[in-house]
């Protein structure tokens, strides 16, 4: 199915939303404005927002430590999350749980998760809550290659498979798994290949053609919600800054012809181009797009900075939940 | 919180309590299920489970692969989802392989959200030795689920608490770590046909006395007990204490108890070093150090694995005749 030139804009706005995001990130961690941790998106645009076009509000997915840009793809809002990477009360956890942690259960983002593959089982579970009440919800996987290498992903993957669960698993590929190659820590070419072995079916798509993930996951995600079970796309991306942070640490792990390269297939800027020659969006109104987006962020920048910072009391708020259990609820 | 002993008595066992309660919760509340290995169409290795799939069906009694991060996952997920999740870890030895869904996700995500998750689940699981069931069939390890925050734990020892405990972990909504033990499996007691609930967090005095006080729970209540009983012919009363939930400690019964006995023992199968015992210990030392007349007795296994032969199995679990010589010595200092 081709999507129609309201899904184009609508692709092209969240890939944008969340590389002002990411940039943004990265200016105010230069300038030392953000606590802790900080690994940026930029560069796999296409695949957040390929993926989360297909989803409603109470579609769940479960994300990673690369987090921000699922979020952003799933309708985060800005504030929130700029504050939260600052720590203020104000943020999506009230400053508790910082880049690594972020959520929006109303969303249905599960939180981003500090450690790789821990959200895919997670995701299952939603999964698997969806089939019990008998909606046509389904959950998604957001995970990497190096995640594809840890026990839980394959619990989990084959769980799924198992109990035909609404889940998509989407790996994406961006060749490193933190600092080292694919190539050094897995035998195998296309991370899809461990598909079949759970008895799912899986798909390779451009992880930098926004418009080919959409069309893998609208089939993967109708699949789901016609109750047929799980499915697995690889998408090949890569990320244009470091694993976390955005210089290098130092470290030569990949040249600068390879990085130069895949830039050359910005997933913005090829789907720009995409845009004016079909002519749904010409470079005025991708600019508007652009600076839409700025404004807000810049908006959001300056919500974070005048929130408060959390109250020292809230340290041991939030531990344990005190409801009384209210009875059964359907 | 004793059993009631006026109304007409109806003795189950403890596994068959846990049964109960769990079939009860499941009539009364849609959302409440239970995934685990076996737990299904075999009704669980121990037949804590039996009946269930027949009654429940497949979705709401699942029987899962062999793969303890995802059972935990899947409980986490439907639970934030908000279904009520019971899951299984068939024994607690298992839960070492699904620590980081544990302890990383499920332990942490309500706090690392900044409140906005709520994780009604229960992981049921069978620890202690006792069946030659060696050393990573065996094992006690209640005390590195206390060390972390976000974790309730509970450990019954008898089938009365069992039912109750189980039925309050289920409405609770925190991730909760049930405890069996699979030495009390068979043992019976007055267990009411009725729904009810026990408090977490709330001890219980098995026995009364004013020598010394014996802090324990699980199995090893029934060791205190009888050493107890068996000192009593000396002279030494016992007043000793069920702990019940592990996480969190009812500190106030034992403190107060201490105040009044000045002598305490702490008493658990798990190993002595880094095992709760120290933690009820120092907090008594904490709290009640002018009251004490001797230094606090920590008994617990030696520090090795749980050994395989039978001989070496019960040389290595404490029993009533050592807690009754250590706890004899105590009064005497």
């Amino acid at each position: 199915m081709d999507p129609s030139p309201e899904t184009l804009l609508d692709l092209h706005r969240r890939m944008v939303r969340i590389r002002h995001f990411e940039e943004a990130a990265g200016r105010l961690a230069e300038q030392n404005r953000l606590p802790g941790f900080l690994h940026l998106y930029v560069g796999e645009e296409a695949v957040a927002a390929g993926v989360c076009a297909n989803l409603d509000d109470d579609d769940q997915i479960s994300s990673t430590h690369r987090g921000h840009g699922h979020l952003v793809a799933k309708g985060g809002d800005y504030g929130g999350m700029m504050a939260e990477l600052m720590g203020k009360a104000t943020g999506y956890c009230g400053g508790k749980g910082g880049s690594m942690h972020i959520c929006d259960l109303d969303l249905g983002m599960l939180g981003a998760n500090g450690i790789v593959g821990g959200g895919v089982p997670i995701a299952v579970g939603a999964g698997f809550a969806n089939k019990y009440r008998g909606s046509d919800r389904v959950s998604v996987v957001f995970f990497g290659d190096g995640a594809s290498n840890i026990g839980a992903f394959h619990e989990a993957a084959n769980m799924a498979a198992a109990l035909s669960l609404p889940v998509l698993f989407v790996c994406e590929n961006n060749e490193y798994g933190e600092f080292t190659p694919r190539d050094r820590t897995m035998a195998i070419t296309d991370v899809v290949d461990r598909a079949a072995g759970y008895g799912m079916p899986g798909a390779i798509v451009d992880g930098m053609d926004v418009v080919a993930v959409w069309e893998a996951a609208s089939e993967a995600v109708s699949r789901a919600r016609r109750g047929e079970g799980p499915s697995f796309i690889e998408a090949k991306t890569y990320r244009f800054y470091n694993h976390h942070g955005v210089q290098t640490l130092g470290m030569k792990y990949r040249s600068d012809d390879e990085l130069e390269q895949w830039k050359q297939r910005d997933p913005i800027e090829l789907f720009e181009d995409r845009l004016a020659s079909a002519g749904v969006l010409d470079a005025d109104g991708a600019q508007a797009v652009h600076d839409a987006a700025e404004a807000d962020i810049e908006a959001a920048i300056a919500f974070a900075e005048e929130s408060p910072l959390p109250d020292p009391d809230s340290l041991l708020v939030d531990v344990y939940t005190q409801a009384e259990y209210s009875g059964a609820t359907a | 919180m004793t059993p009631p002993t006026d109304t007409e008595e109806r003795r189950i066992a403890y596994g068959a309590a846990f049964t109960e309660g769990l079939a009860q919760m499941m009539d009364a509340d849609p959302n409440v299920f239970v995934a685990g290995e076996d737990v299904g169409r075999a009704g669980g290795v121990f037949g804590s489970f039996r009946g269930l799939n027949e009654r429940f069906g497949d979705m709401r009694v699942v029987d899962t692969p062999i793969s303890e991060q995802a059972i935990v996952g899947l409980g986490t997920g439907a639970a934030v989802s908000g279904l009520r999740p019971v899951v299984d870890v068939m024994f607690m030895d298992f839960m070492l392989v699904a620590m980081d869904q544990i302890v990383n996700q499920a332990a942490k995500l309500k706090y690392m959200f900044g409140g906005k998750a709520t994780l009604p689940m229960t992981i049921t699981t069978s620890a202690g030795a006792g069946l030659s069931a060696a050393a990573q069939h065996s094992q006690s390890l209640e005390a590195m689920l206390c060390h972390i925050p976000g974790l309730k734990v509970v450990m019954p020892s008898n089938p009365y608490d069992a039912k109750g405990l189980l039925i309050s972990c289920i409405r609770d909504d925190n991730p909760t770590v049930f405890v069996k033990h699979k030495r009390l499996l068979g043992l019976k007691g007055e267990v009411p046909e009725d729904l009810y609930e026990i408090p977490l967090g709330a001890a219980s005095t098995v026995r009364s006395g004013d020598d010394v006080t014996v802090v324990t729970y699980g199995r090893m209540v029934h060791e205190a007990t009888s050493a107890a009983n068996a000192l009593a012919s000396a002279g030494i009363e016992c007043d000793v204490i069920d702990l019940r939930t592990l996480q969190p400690l009812d500190m106030d019964t034992v403190v107060q108890s201490a105040q009044r006995t000045s002598r305490v023992a702490v008493v658990h199968e798990a190993v002595r070093f880094g095992g709760l015992g120290g933690e009820i210990a120092s907090q008594i030392a904490e709290e009640a150090f002018d009251y004490l007349d001797a230094p606090i007795e920590r008994i617990g296994a030696p520090f090795s694995p749980v050994p395989f032969s039978p001989v070496l199995e019960k040389e290595w679990v404490p029993n009533a005749e050592m807690i009754g010589e250590r706890i004899r010595a105590l009064a005497a200092a």
